[in-house]
């Protein structure tokens, strides 16, 4: 076992009757990591973390936390704070006795209790907010006030089950960069369940891609999108062009391009990110340029997903991001030919 | 490579916190108490009719014998023909009701809705008791009937029209959620298009309120199938199965003969719950959420002709109640009509009904308090806590068993189950208490729908998050689940109250000299004769019904007051 993991999870399998929902589940958390679980709806990450919080139970396999083997501990013989999409404030309590519902129990004096819950409040952002009750609140605060409830015994582990979900997309933007900068700043293993790669990449030490019950891969977000272990990676996250192509006496070949590649004679696939083809600069002479038609624009503001198809690709549509000013500068539109730069490096095979 | 153990066989299982096994045992418990209190008197109707009277299994030698005697088959007859005859005639006449109420800008809709709901204040057999007054040997418009060419209403006659009033405000209810369940995207698509009015109602009004007629054709059949009250006032000689039950079992002794009735009077009632539920799925299926209730628009004309007719039903609804107060404080009906108090002191002093008042308010009380606790205690613990699924299966179908199962055949289990001398339970038999409890677990279904509602609204992951606090469900249950619910615990209350004070089927067969209660005096007084002392518990019950509405609707107003600061939504 792994001796700097904080959270360890052995062999996790979990099966509904005949539908296996997770299996062969492995990995390692350090302490103080912010690890983000990230896949489609269905894939298991939702079970793994209420698994890892002891609400579900694995049909077998081992959880350790901190050295100890916590599999079969109820809920509550666990240390973590957990806060869920639906916010689950009980609103017949005050945002005080909400964020001290956990401190109450543990005996805390009146007096240090309502010191730790102002002190929560500041930490979210909402400081003096003691009297309100949840429904008063905006649906992004009413998410930090069960941050702070969950944070407000000190767990050792924080699992937040997709908070941002049911947000609008700027307050979803704002609270994620809080709950890093607030993560960072205490320090405290978290787990984040989310479907949105972009959450995921912009929040996360290491991201764990899931896809039909099983791990894809584990790597910072820089890896997963650079290296994506397997076509779904690639796919999942980011935008990536498939084209097939077939690989022949230590040869890549797709349309009229030809890559140095090693292996087997065998037909493949080609993925390749919209960034990673250049419309500039290119110089003459270089390699793996070629012509395209221009099929399709669409529109997004500062850039555009431009749709190119080529003989040089074997009549495959490529898309592409081109800067607004550079298709006005020049003057393309539908119909118009540009020369286009594949970086051969980034070129992934599966 | 990583060595891969193979996964063990043994599913892996949560070790359990004391917490948890409090849990179980109290969840054992309910089950206890629904499987002594429910299924046990069941199962001992089923043995009654299928053994002699040695106690020797015989099949089915008790439901042969049975088709063997006419008398009883007529029984049979009398009660499908009469009960489907109230059907045909009480649901479309609530289904007019229904559509005034909310299909059109009729003017004091809640007055109306409120006048059609007063007869279920008060026991069903009031209605039976002013049609004797209205139409009875010395009734006022006794001439009108024979004019039309019936003889007498002692009989069907006066069973029909009696139950038609019995049953209304049921097939009201079930009718008015069925027209409100509407989408108005429909109309509008239909408006737009150039329907008609007529095509419109036949082809989206009617087919979206179909379940709902079905519905409470079923329900008002079964009702009027196993009503004990109404025929036994103005029944007659007019025999039906659920007399019969009664003079087989008090007055032959015949349990056998009278289990077999039983059985027979709970296949309706099964049929009605089986087809119930399965279009209750039907229903809200039908029903996307992104439908726009429907909203009438005025239509002078149209709106004229549904307050009149409004104002006809509610008419006949108050002459109905108004003739059974009226009679009540007659001093000699017919000869001698001056107002006087006779009849209330000749019931409450002298044929001690007061006692009989006093034994049926601790009774409505006990149910309520009692009532309201179990059923919301049960209902949480099935939706809230997770594990022993068995036991879980068990008690969800024993919760939802009662709807099914008629009081009067409720009742009769009791007799064969704790009337038995080696049962241990013995002891509550003729009790207070046991008629408290067999009241409960008589109105459970609904008084579990109206919890389980209510606690599905609640979200899910509180549970979740205490677990994760450390504070024990029970704690939860009492700071939060409780004071949001408590809107619901008050209309569970209210609901056991009311039916606790009006109910006969099923105490009937349970109650002593010293534990009758009132609507059980009020069958003996008009046995006796003493129509107008019957008239006048029958008011006083259905004044206590109304008083305690009122102090439950002002309970419900005082809490609404008290949780607003946490109840709005403004920001």
């Amino acid at each position: 076992m792994d001796h700097d993991s904080f959270l360890a999870i052995r062999h996790i399998r979990k099966d509904f009757g005949a539908f296996t929902a997770l299996q062969a589940i492995n990995l390692d958390i350090r302490k103080g990591e912010f690890v983000c679980f990230l896949g489609p709806s269905g894939c298991g990450k939702t079970t793994l973390l209420r698994i890892i919080a002891g609400l579900d139970v694995q049909t077998s396999g081992e959880v350790h936390q901190n050295g100890k083997d916590i599999s079969r501990l109820p809920p509550a013989l666990r240390d973590y704070g957990i806060v869920f999409q639906s916010y689950a404030l009980f609103p017949n309590l005050s945002i005080a006795d909400n964020v001290s519902y956990g401190l109450v129990n543990r005996k805390t004096p009146q007096a240090e209790a309502a010191k730790r819950v102002a002190e929560l409040l500041k930490l979210v952002g909402l400081p003096g907010s003691e009297k309100k009750y949840p429904s008063q609140l905006s649906g992004g605060q009413q998410q930090r006030i069960a941050l702070a409830r969950a944070l407000a015994t000190s767990p050792g582990l924080l699992l937040l089950d997709e908070p941002l979900s049911a947000l609008d997309a700027l307050e979803r933007v704002r609270l994620r960069q809080e709950i890093r900068a607030l993560q960072q700043n205490l320090g405290v293993t978290t787990i984040m369940v989310t479907h949105d790669q972009e959450e995921a990449l912009s929040v996360a030490d290491r991201i764990v891609v899931m896809n039909h019950g099983v791990i894809e891969q584990v790597g910072t977000p820089m890896e997963i999108y650079r290296e994506p272990a397997s076509p779904f990676v690639a796919d999942f996250v980011g935008k990536v062009n498939v084209i097939p192509a077939r690989v022949n006496a230590g040869k890549l070949r797709f349309g009229a391009l030809c890559l140095p590649c090693e292996g087997v004679d065998r037909d493949v696939k080609v993925y390749l990110r919209p960034e990673d083809v250049l419309a500039r600069p290119i110089a003459d002479g270089d390699a793996h340029v070629f012509d395209a038609t221009l099929e399709k624009i669409e529109f997004l503001g500062s850039f555009c997903h431009v749709h190119v198809a080529s003989p040089a690709l074997g009549g495959h549509q490529l898309m592409v991001y081109l800067s607004l000013n550079f298709l006005s500068e020049q003057s393309l539109q539908i119909g118009s030919t540009l020369r286009l730069k594949l970086l051969p490096e980034r070129i992934k095979v599966f | 490579m990583a060595v891969f153990t193979a996964p063990r066989p043994e599913p892996v299982s949560q070790t359990t916190h004391w917490i948890d096994h409090l849990a179980y045992v109290m969840l054992g418990l309910i089950a206890m108490v629904l499987v002594v209190f429910l299924a046990a008197p069941l199962l001992a109707i089923l043995q009654q009719a299928l053994q002699n009277k040695t106690g020797q299994f015989i099949w089915l030698d008790n439901f042969i014998e049975y088709a063997k005697t006419p008398v009883l088959l007529e029984s049979l007859w009398n009660s499908i023909w009469v009960s489907g005859l109230v059907a045909l005639i009480a649901v479309p006449l609530a289904f007019g009701f229904a559509y005034a109420l909310t299909r059109s800008c009729m003017p004091l809709k809640a007055l109306f809705r409120g006048i059609t709901l007063i007869p279920l204040l008060a026991p069903s057999l009031l209605s039976a008791i002013s049609l004797i007054y209205w139409f009875g040997n010395q009734g006022v418009l006794n001439s009108w009937i024979q004019g039309i060419g019936i003889d007498q209403i002692y009989g069907a006659p006066g069973i029909v029209l009696a139950e038609c009033f019995a049953v209304f405000p049921h097939a009201l209810m079930i009718l008015v959620t069925a027209l409100s369940l509407s989408d108005a995207r429909l109309y509008e698509a239909a408006e737009a298009m150039g329907t008609s009015a007529p095509r419109k109602f036949f082809t989206i009004t009617l087919p979206g309120a179909k379940y709902g007629l079905i519905s409470a054709a079923l329900v008002t059949f079964t009702l009027v199938m196993t009503d004990f009250g109404i025929p036994k006032v103005i029944g007659g000689n007019f025999n039906v199965l659920a007399t019969d039950v009664f003079k087989l079992v008090i007055g032959q002794q015949d349990f056998a003969k009278g289990a077999v009735v039983a059985i027979l009077l709970l296949l309706p009632a099964v049929l009605t719950f089986t087809v119930d539920s399965y279009l209750g799925k039907r229903q809200t299926a039908m029903l996307t959420a992104r439908a726009i209730p429907y909203r009438p628009t005025p239509s002078r004309r149209y709106d004229i002709i549904m307050t009149g007719y409004c104002c006809g039903i509610a008419f006949l609804v108050l002459a109905m109640l108004g003739m059974a107060v009226f009679a009540s404080f007659a001093s000699l009906w017919p000869y001698n009509l001056t107002p006087s108090l006779r009849h209330y002191t000749l019931g409450l002093v002298d044929a001690e009904v007061g006692v009989g008042f006093v034994n049926s308010l601790k009774m409505a009380g006990g149910t309520a308090v009692l009532g309201t606790a179990l059923v919301f205690c049960g209902a949480y613990l099935l939706e809230k806590t997770k594990g022993l699924n068995g036991l879980r299966s068990l008690v969800r179908v024993l919760a939802t068993l009662p709807m099914a199962v008629p009081g009067l055949v409720l009742g009769l289990g009791y007799i064969f189950f704790f009337n038995a001398r080696d049962n241990p339970f013995n002891g509550l038999y003729h009790t207070l208490t046991l008629l408290t409890l067999c009241t409960i677990v008589h109105f459970y279904t609904t008084g579990h729908l109206t919890a389980v509602t209510a606690l599905k609204s609640l979200d899910g992951e509180f549970e979740s998050v205490s677990a994760s606090l450390k504070v024990p469900f029970f704690k939860t249950f009492w700071r939060v689940t409780v004071p949001i619910c408590t809107p619901a615990l008050v209309d569970i209350a209210r609901y056991f109250f009311i039916n606790a004070m009006t109910t006969i089927s099923a105490v009937v067969f349970l109650y002593s000299p010293e534990t009758k209660v009132a609507s059980i005096a009020i069958l003996n007084l008009d046995e006796a004769g003493e129509m107008g002392a019957a008239a006048a518990m029958a008011v006083l019950i259905g004044l206590a019904s109304t008083i305690a509405t009122l102090l439950f609707m002002a309970l419900a107003w005082w809490i609404n007051q008290k949780t607003q600061a946490w109840r709005t939504t403004s920001r």
